[in-house]
């Protein structure tokens, strides 16, 4: 019996990276702008995308996928509560969405009929930060009480993301974060990466968020 | 956390190309990881035993080859390693700093028998 090496060299996340590309292209043709929402527990995901349906979707025609580990539709209620479509994914105890699961979750959605999909990715800033999904954006949000030490932590999260937007930023005179030194983190992960600081309670900075946004889907509307 | 999807991955690719190679049995399996890579060598070995039972991989080990996490300083140009959470540079405390490796993750190569 001979044993005898093979060269592979192929990525480990290779065949998630190509159902996520076919993803984008599906979501291309369609001309739907979609962005993945991570973030830790509690950062406002969710908080955001319903301030963002409420500000947008006057204009904007907005689907929302929620990814969650357990098999609970709290979020999903709330976004379909506001009259907009919403697709739950349930990972089984998984710590991040994968190309597969937005694959199945797109089937559930009329395409045709929508300008922009908003993924909200399992909280957690480790795991999601490896799986692509096919969206045309990367956001992360992180949040005032998190503390300012997060991107020198957590730094895979921070790579590759299109927007940063830093939620509760009301709780500054509160607590002792050091926005500086926060941003000097990002910096190094992300040079340049564009920055909103935002509150959903007192609507602080969120209009420059929305700006964004908005024009990000009537540019790729546009371009299609 | 995310090593059960990650070995899962890792089995499928072994796979693949053993029945290409028309292998018999894979007995070795050798990673590359940058160290900026979250991935924890223990769990992917807890995974690996579990999954690869009953596949063409079952016995077989896993090598990991860790390449180091890599930052330059873009005031002073000195090379360092990062071991743990991103650092100033410690030659001259910038934070002025590049990512050049640490971020490599892929299945180089595998032992067959025939």
């Amino acid at each position: 019996m001979t044993i005898e090496k093979v060269q592979i060299v192929e990525k480990i996340f290779e065949a998630n990276d190509q159902v996520a590309a076919q993803t984008q292209s599906l979501l291309s043709k369609n001309s739907v702008f979609s962005i993945n929402i991570m973030a830790s527990p509690g950062a406002g995901k969710t908080s955001v995308i319903l301030k963002t349906i409420e500000k947008l979707s006057d204009k904007v025609r907005i689907a929302v996928i929620e990814g969650d580990t357990a098999p609970v539709t709290i979020d999903s209620d709330k976004v379909i509560a506001m009259g907009m479509p919403a697709v739950q994914i349930n990972t089984g105890g998984q710590c991040h969405l994968d190309a597969v699961m937005i694959d199945r979750a797109l089937k559930h959605l009329d395409l045709k009929n929508l300008d922009l999909i908003i993924v909200e990715n399992v909280g957690n800033l480790i795991c999601p930060a490896s799986f692509k999904i096919g969206t045309h954006a990367n956001v992360v949000i992180s949040s005032i009480p998190e503390g300012d030490d997060k991107p020198y932590k957590y730094t895979n999260i921070y790579r590759g993301i299109d927007v940063l937007l830093i939620n509760k930023i009301d709780l500054m005179p509160y607590i002792d974060f050091r926005m500086d030194y926060y941003q000097q983190g990002v910096e190094i992960l992300n040079p340049g990466l564009t920055t909103f600081q935002v509150s959903c309670k007192t609507e602080e900075g969120f209009d420059n968020w929305i700006s964004w946004l908005s024009t990000q889907v009537t540019e790729f509307k546009n371009r299609s | 956390m995310h090593e059960l999807a990650v070995t899962e991955s890792i089995l499928r690719i072994a796979e693949k190309h053993a029945i290409q190679e028309e292998a018999k049995k894979v007995t070795d399996l050798y990673l590359v990881i940058g160290n900026l890579s979250s991935i924890v060598d223990d769990s992917v070995v807890f995974y690996w035993e579990m999954l690869a039972q009953g596949t063409i991989c079952e016995g077989s080990t896993i090598h990991f080859k860790r390449l180091p996490a890599k930052m330059l300083c873009l005031t002073c140009e000195n090379i360092f390693e990062l071991s743990g959470e991103l650092i100033p540079c410690p030659n001259c405390s910038s934070f002025q700093l590049k990512i050049q490796s640490g971020e490599e993750f892929w299945l180089e190569s595998i032992e067959i028998e025939r």
